[in-house]
């Protein structure tokens, strides 16, 4: 469908960021879906980054949450499925001054993308990747995800699933990640505090955050769900006060600590698992390469570079 | 060859003999991978360019990591040197192996140097000029110490450059070059083997003495220095001129050079590339590069190629610049990964899914490779399109000498456009070509583009609407219809009309041009077409077409079961003319210049054509 026609001049270069400003399409989700949400902390945390409009940059593979880029009114797109990743890796390594998001769904990331997520993860490139984990195939209509619980009766499994699901969070963190968070789509200003975090980080940074599909998994999350009788228990990060209360908080620079957070038993805790502030990223690796690499060549234009190269080859 | 006449360097060294003057030479080197077999013909061709030869070469490498048989075949002289050579003048087998294989491609008067500590041929056989050299004993002596054999091969050099009256300084220039960063040892070790070799002429090597005919002070010369290299190397260096600045990929035979150079060479320029975690992964990341308004290249050989499919598809759909290269090996699947065939010309064409035309160009040489990755790039720039570049592993590791590029003339500076787009800025306009806005460029209207596998309407959003879809189709296709009336007609060589018409892509060029030459030394009117731009075809092909009785498709792929080759598939159904018929074979190896005559003999039904073939000339070389 066609976007409706928008009136309204854009807004000048410098002007804060609005939600009007960012609204695209409207959503193509059913109601009720986690992922509305997402989308209205997503306007938020872009309203308080405030990043000239033109520089952000919203991508997204196959899958219903992978339609986010149509909602969001920046540059961005929709690549096929599970290759997201490795297309944003392209724009952010391409580009130093853009602000890189992906989105995608727990197929797109955990599975036909798992192996690209790790690799990614582990070059530490600079970006921001969101994954909207509903526990199961919506898009297809009900089959089973690599996050659907054992037990879980879908249209490929019917008398309930068999296979073992992956545990996002300790996947994420042995990955390489050097930023891994948990986030729940019934919990806005959680969402946007995560979100934001992992914006600021300078690296590769990933959040899942919980989203339920109503239309083929009602109910998956409910036991993190404070009004359906739940618990949605967030990490406390240390202070780093040398209060007797700081011992107990979680240190997020700790691997240990984070991989004892992702083994906890369902529904776990919210917020950041593990973040390493001192990984060099991809872009500044390659970065750094350039710069070693001219000053070898004392910066000689392209030209006298390649005629250099041909009069070796006489 | 310019031998310079200095008693020192040249026939000096054999008072009171005359040599015999030669055009060209074939010399197959057999031995095994480590012996530097190719080391050996890499020097060759160097010092041919260096000499304003020209040069062509041929090699195998067994694709066992490590040790067994190689060849390496060069082919040096004056003149347009257009193919390795069907048979070789002259055979250096290095082992009793490397003799049983390699006898037979050895024309009857030729001469065979044979390793006598390893080679032993049967006594009595007459149809050589056979000369023994205790090539391992006398390397040994001359290098003495831990080396053991090594340096057998620059021992060999010193004999050919004796023999052939090669130019000793430029020869030896070249040895010290190539070895000139490693340490003094092995400068020295390298050039005492190389003495010994120049100074073995014992028994009857003595009677072996050639020199190239002076070169003609040709009017075709450019002026300009020569170069040496292979294809792999002229395409990463012609994707630097191009201005491609970003590329990702994962290695795979015999693509992985490309990447090697441009991994090391792009930092360089700015650029980068990147090494992905796999082929699918590799296409993704390029096409992100793309998408940033940096034109991208990534590639691959057959199998990988397939994997890429669905994101070029993507690329076609979303309408994104970017350069595809496929060095093209034997197939399917893991297949001949060291020989050459051209078999993946319909997968280029036609692979992915639902409607994607593209761009498919194939270089015709070495130099070619060069020039195609510009003429690419130029094109997936104007057309916003994907542009699969089909090489093949013959091109890729085979080394030439062509006049070095006019660098200050062809080079194109990269380019981003982060200008402001107008509020009329669409990114898939129905009545214009896609030019995108890239990430970064302002929106006069504020609304911010999307590029989508979607079918989307003019501003990038989804839409089920079958109208658009037959409109957006359309509009896809047309670019490249648009493209086509731009391009050049194809090189015509020989004669307008005739008998016979040679029909070649990719490095089918050269055998074909000299099957050409020698059909019509026969008395047979016939011409030679080469296709650079394989998809979309240039215009008008079809009126070329009707001026032979036949039109002969010479490529390396298999008949199929219609009978046909992938190109004469594609050109019957493109101009239903049954005039079109295939010479096409898989045996691995490039073509020889007498296998396409024959295919063009049987086609016209000649038995006079046919009756040449068998009748290959005598050995240049023969001592008579």
């Amino acid at each position: 469908m066609s976007a409706p026609a928008v009136a309204t001049p854009p807004p000048a270069p410098g002007a804060p960021l609005t939600k009007k400003a960012l609204t695209a399409d409207h959503p193509t989700w059913c109601p009720g879906c986690g992922d509305f949400a997402v989308l209205a902390a997503f306007y938020k945390v872009l309203e308080k980054l405030n990043y000239p409009q033109e520089k952000i940059v919203t991508f997204a593979g196959i899958g219903c949450s992978s339609r986010f880029p149509y909602f969001v009114n920046t540059h961005g797109g929709h690549f096929i499925h599970g290759r997201a990743l490795p297309f944003a890796a392209g724009i952010s390594l391409g580009r130093d001054d853009l602000h890189v998001f992906v989105f995608g769904g727990d197929g797109d990331g955990f599975s036909i993308g798992g192996n690209h997520l790790v690799h990614t993860a582990r070059k530490n490139f600079k970006l921001t990747y969101v994954i909207m984990d509903n526990s199961v195939y919506g898009l297809t209509k009900k089959q089973t995800s690599p996050t659907s619980p054992v037990g879980f009766k879908s249209k490929t499994d019917p008398w309930g699933a068999i296979d073992q699901p992956i545990n996002p969070m300790r996947t994420l963190v042995n990955s390489g990640a050097t930023f891994v968070a948990r986030s729940h789509a019934t919990q806005v200003n959680h969402m946007i505090d995560t979100m934001l975090q992992a914006a600021k980080h300078d690296g590769f940074s990933v959040v899942e955050i919980l989203s339920e599909c109503v239309e083929f998994y009602e109910g998956a999350f409910d036991s993190s769900v404070p009004r359906k009788g739940g618990t949605f228990k967030t990490i406390d990060l240390k202070k780093g006060d040398g209060s007797p209360e700081d011992a107990q908080r979680h240190d997020p620079s700790s691997l240990e600590a984070a991989f004892k957070l992702a083994n906890e038993a369902w529904p776990g805790s919210f917020g950041v698992f593990y973040q390493n502030k001192n990984a060099v990223t991809k872009n500044q690796l390659e970065a750094n390469l350039i710069a070693k690499t001219r000053e070898k060549t004392k910066n000689a234009p392209d030209l006298a570079l390649l005629q250099a190269t041909f009069a070796r080859l006489r | 060859m310019v031998s310079p006449n200095s008693p020192e360097q040249s026939g000096g060294a054999r008072p009171g003999q005359q040599p015999r003057s030669l055009s060209d030479v074939v010399i197959r080197l057999a031995g095994n991978s480590q012996d530097g077999i190719q080391s050996i013909g890499g020097f060759l061709a160097r010092l041919a360019g260096r000499s304003d030869q020209d040069v062509m070469t041929y090699m195998t490498i067994p694709s066992t990591i490590s040790g067994g048989p190689s060849i390496f075949q060069v082919r040096m002289g004056n003149g347009d040197i257009l193919s390795a050579g069907d048979r070789a003048d002259m055979l250096v087998a290095f082992y009793q192996h490397s003799y049983d294989a390699h006898i037979g491609s050895l024309r009857p008067g030729g001469i065979l140097i044979y390793d006598s500590d390893h080679v032993a041929p049967p006594a009595g056989d007459n149809r050589f000029t056979s000369v023994a050299v205790p090539i391992t004993t006398g390397t040994v002596e001359a290098v003495g110490g831990t080396s053991k054999d090594k340096g057998k091969n620059i021992f060999v050099l010193g004999l050919l450059a004796r023999i052939f009256d090669l130019d000793v300084a430029k020869l030896t220039g070249l040895v010290k070059e190539r070895f000139g960063g490693k340490n003094e040892d092995i400068v020295r070790n390298a050039m005492l083997a190389f003495d010994a070799g120049y100074a073995w002429p014992q028994n009857n090597i003595r009677d072996l003495f050639y020199r190239f005919d002076a070169v003609h002070a040709a009017a075709e010369t450019t002026g300009r220095p020569q170069i040496t290299i292979d294809g792999n190397t002229a395409m990463a260096y012609g994707l630097l001129a191009a201005g491609v600045r970003h590329g990702a990929g994962y290695p795979i035979t015999p693509w992985s050079s490309i990447m090697e150079i441009l991994r090391t060479e792009l930092p360089k320029y700015g650029g980068v590339f990147v090494q992905c975690e796999d082929e699918i992964a590799s296409i993704s990341t390029a096409i992100g590069f793309s998408y940033t308004g940096q034109l991208a290249i990534t590639g691959s050989s057959g199998p990988g190629l397939s994997l890429k499919m669905e994101a070029l598809g993507w690329a076609t759909m979303a309408e994104m610049p970017l350069i595809v290269i496929n060095v093209q090996r034997g197939g399917p699947s893991t297949g001949m990964p060291t020989n050459v065939e051209q078999s993946d010309l319909m997968q280029a064409i036609y692979g992915s899914h639902g409607d994607t035309p593209r761009v498919v160009l194939a270089p015709k040489n070495v130099e070619d490779c060069f020039y195609i990755a510009l003429e690419a790039a130029r094109i997936a720039r104007t057309y916003s399109t994907p542009v699969i570049i089909l090489t093949d592993q013959g091109l890729s590791s085979r080394i030439e000498v062509f006049a070095e590029p006019d660098l200050a003339k062809v080079m194109v500076a990269p380019k981003l456009d982060l200008s402001e787009r107008p509020a009329t800025f669409k990114p898939y306009p129905l009545d214009a070509i896609t030019q995108h806005a890239p990430p970064g460029a302002r929106i006069g209207s504020g609304k911010y583009p999307t590029v989508t596998g979607l079918e989307h309407d003019e501003h990038g959003h989804p839409t089920g609407s079958p109208v658009l879809h037959q409109k957006m189709t359309a509009k896809r296709r047309e670019k490249y219809k648009a493209l086509a009336a731009t391009l050049p007609a194809p090189e015509l060589f020989g004669d307008e009309s005739g008998e016979a018409l040679i029909v070649t892509w990719g490095g089918c060029y050269g055998p074909a041009r000299e099957a050409l030459g020698r059909i019509r030394k026969a008395g047979f009117k016939a011409g030679h077409l080469h296709l650079r731009h394989i998809h979309p075809l240039p215009l008008g092909l079809e009126k070329t077409f009707a001026k032979y009785h036949r039109v002969v498709v010479a490529e390396l792929n298999d008949e199929g079961m219609y009978g046909y080759g992938q190109l004469t598939m594609m050109l019957r159904a493109a101009y239903a003319n049954p005039a079109i018929v295939s010479v096409t074979k898989t045996d691995g190896l490039t073509f020889k210049v007498s296998e396409i005559v024959a295919g063009v003999a049987r086609h016209i039904e000649s038995q006079a054509l046919s009756a040449t073939v068998g009748a290959a000339s005598q050995s240049t070389l023969a001592t008579r």
